[in-house]
């Protein structure tokens, strides 16, 4: 089950090494452009080399070179003891691989799409999240479940549900967004290094996305804290949180927003678990008031624990209701204009975010 | 299997002008064995299948123009829209569905084969001997949803019949890379069902076939597998490159075209002529 075919040509991969970590960013003057879906490779790829017990394992990530060509190359270069071609098998393989990593090794699982990992989902909370607990410290789940999250372009209700809300409630897990090219090559650089459990969620419409990086990113070393936001834009009017394809549009609504002199400030989550209260929050304590931003179902959401925390830690902060804007409460319907207002779109977020300051929505139409 | 083959010509086209979205996969090259299995049935028989559905649906009755709204997102498809192509109901029909993760269909058909013993034992309804479909292919048989499903329907005798449509190749996963027995109808008799292979390319073979296993589903004596030889002509869906396949392969099973040889065999054995089944194109 293929995306629609965005058939960018992959570049070369990432073998720089520069010398040491260089701690201060360099603003070199040609910033150099890499899509996620080479960010996610040449992570793959460096961590690969840095670590023999790094393997992958899934469906056609092997000879296909990747279901989205996420692995390309990998099996070339590492050959099939690394690079596993499964059977269609989640249960099963998704087990194996908890083997496996309980016992030394440190797999790299992919699911074609995280709808596919409601198949495996037992090996992942009670055989990969709650062993650390149960065992009391003596096992510990170095392993990574990555793949494609939410919603695609036309996949229907079952190829299209974002699933960060219920990974993220799980003790024992660690979820990640990556939303640019950035986030991808230091989130995954970062959960395959860490000893826990982590469900890691892209986007497939974001594969082919170009954005600029540093030389720093670009380091084989590279990698970014997990439990740290990043605020993409800062703003004193109104704190919008986002993750994964979210965070582009909340990133065009504030653009949209500065028109009208509202100034928002937007916050790209990058950790679901753990939730960065703490930036999160200073955010609100400066603005006052909140919107959250998901591509998910409604009820039980992302944004719901955002909210509540903000309720529960700022609560006198608060200048005007928190709101949060979801994805419709329904399974994802397949027409093209059905599948547009089920989920946010960026009119959405700029709507909530004048509500939000109490100014009139036709403002500025 | 012409409306068969000529919708899913159509479908191409429509998805390369980009009137259609998201995944499409066709049937081109396995008509024989949806023709030779679905049109024994009765409307009160049920199918189910996973997303290379097009065809079951056509074959089963539902109209070709709602099968197409359907995967233009019309309201007037059969499920006004909202289900897609790998998702096409329909309650008139008995298609319970198409489900997009292989496995997933073979519970749901074994639970209406359970429906229909229930009704004739427990609820003494007459005339329920109605029989349930399962088509899948040769990836799902590696999952565990198709073994728990073989020993339960063999332990309560249940009406279905177990349909491998094996055309070699799980997207670009060989069939001999992911299997440690390759020969599916093998797994049939280790759960105490007949396991039947057949030549999936020839429509005659496959009726024969489907005749058995239908009529023994329906005097109750219980289910079977049935491994259809198969290939499909197109890539796994329509966005796929299609790389990994030898073109050897496809010569070979192009050259077994279903269409072509009933044409062949129709004509050798004068039970039609070319006139006759150039009408039938037309239509």
């Amino acid at each position: 089950m293929l995306a629609i075919a965005r058939q960018r040509m992959l570049g070369q991969s990432f073998k720089k090494i520069l010398p040491a970590v260089s701690v201060l960013r360099s603003y070199s003057s040609a910033a150099k452009q890499i899509t996620v879906r080479e960010a996610l490779n040449s992570a793959l790829d460096e961590e690969m080399s840095a670590d023999p017990k790094v393997f992958l394992m899934g469906e056609e990530v092997g000879e296909y070179q990747g279901a989205y060509k996420i692995t390309k190359g990998l099996l070339e270069k590492y050959g099939p003891e690394r690079v596993l071609d499964t059977p269609i098998t989640e249960a099963g393989f998704t087990g194996i691989g908890v083997g496996a990593a309980y016992y030394g090794l440190k797999p790299v699982v992919e699911f074609m799409t995280f709808n596919f990992s409601m198949q495996a989902i037992d090996h992942i909370i009670n055989s990969a999240a709650k062993s650390n607990y149960m065992s009391a410290g003596q096992i510990s789940v170095p392993i990574v479940f990555r793949g494609p999250n939410g919603a695609a372009a036309g996949v229907g209700a079952q190829h299209s549900q974002c699933y960060a809300a219920w990974y993220a409630s799980c003790p024992g897990l660690k979820v990640l967004s990556p939303y640019n090219s950035e986030d991808a090559r230091g989130l995954l650089k970062a959960a395959i290094r860490d000893p826990d459990p982590v469900v890691f969620l892209e986007n497939e419409l974001l594969y082919g996305e170009s954005f600029p990086v540093s030389d720093e990113v670009l380091d084989s070393s590279f990698c970014l804290p997990i439990g740290k936001a990043k605020i993409e834009r800062e703003g004193k009017d109104v704190t919008i949180t986002a993750f994964s394809k979210m965070v582009g549009y909340a990133l065009k609504a504030a653009e949209m927003l500065e028109k009208d002199g509202i100034y928002a400030e937007v916050i790209n989550l990058r950790s679901i678990r753990p939730l960065d209260r703490s930036t999160i929050n200073t955010s609100v304590r400066k603005t006052n008031r909140l919107i959250t931003v998901e591509e998910g179902f409604p009820q039980h959401g992302v944004g719901a624990e955002i909210c509540a925390s903000v309720v529960e830690e700022s609560f006198s902060y608060l200048d005007a209701p928190v709101e949060r804007i979801a994805g419709a409460d329904v399974p994802m319907p397949y027409a093209a204009n059905l599948e547009r207002m089920a989920v946010p779109q960026v009119e959405d977020i700029v709507r909530a975010a004048k509500r939000a300051c109490y100014r009139s929505e036709l403002e500025g139409y | 299997m012409v409306l068969g083959r000529a919708f899913e010509d159509k479908c191409a086209k429509m998805y390369y002008d980009r009137k259609m979205l998201g995944f499409v996969h066709l049937y081109n090259g396995q008509e024989a064995v949806s023709t030779g299995f679905i049109r024994l049935l009765k409307q009160q028989d049920s199918i189910v299948c996973t997303y290379r559905d097009h065809v079951q649906a056509l074959s089963k009755g539902v109209s070709a123009r709602a099968v197409m709204s359907e995967l233009l997102g019309k309201a007037t498809g059969c499920s006004r829209g909202q289900g897609g192509s790998m998702h096409i109901f329909s309650r008139k029909h008995n298609m319970l569905g198409r489900f997009a993760f292989i496995g997933e269909g073979i519970p749901i058909a074994t639970g209406a084969a359970f429906t229909s013993k229930y009704k004739r034992e427990v609820l003494k309804e007459a005339d329920c001997g109605h029989v349930s479909l399962a088509f899948f292919g040769d990836g799902t048989c590696n999952n565990g949803q198709f073994y728990e499903c073989l020993n339960m329907a063999a332990l309560w005798k249940l009406p279905i019949v177990f349909v491998v449509e094996n055309n070699l190749w799980a997207i670009g996963m060989s069939h001999l890379r992911a299997t440690s027995v390759p020969q599916i109808y093998k797994k049939g008799p280790a759960f105490g069902m007949p396991g039947v292979h057949v030549d999936g390319m020839d429509v005659l073979k496959v009726r024969e076939v489907a005749k058995e296993a239908i009529g023994r589903a329906r005097r109750g004596e219980g289910p079977t597998l049935v491994e259809c030889e198969t290939y499909r002509f197109r890539g796994h869906s329509l966005a796929d490159p299609d790389k990994l396949r030898d073109p050897a392969e496809k010569a070979h099973y192009a050259a077994r075209d279903p269409i072509t040889a009933l044409k062949k065999y129709l004509i050798e054995n004068s039970l039609a002529n070319e006139a006759d089944l150039k009408a039938i194109d037309k239509r």
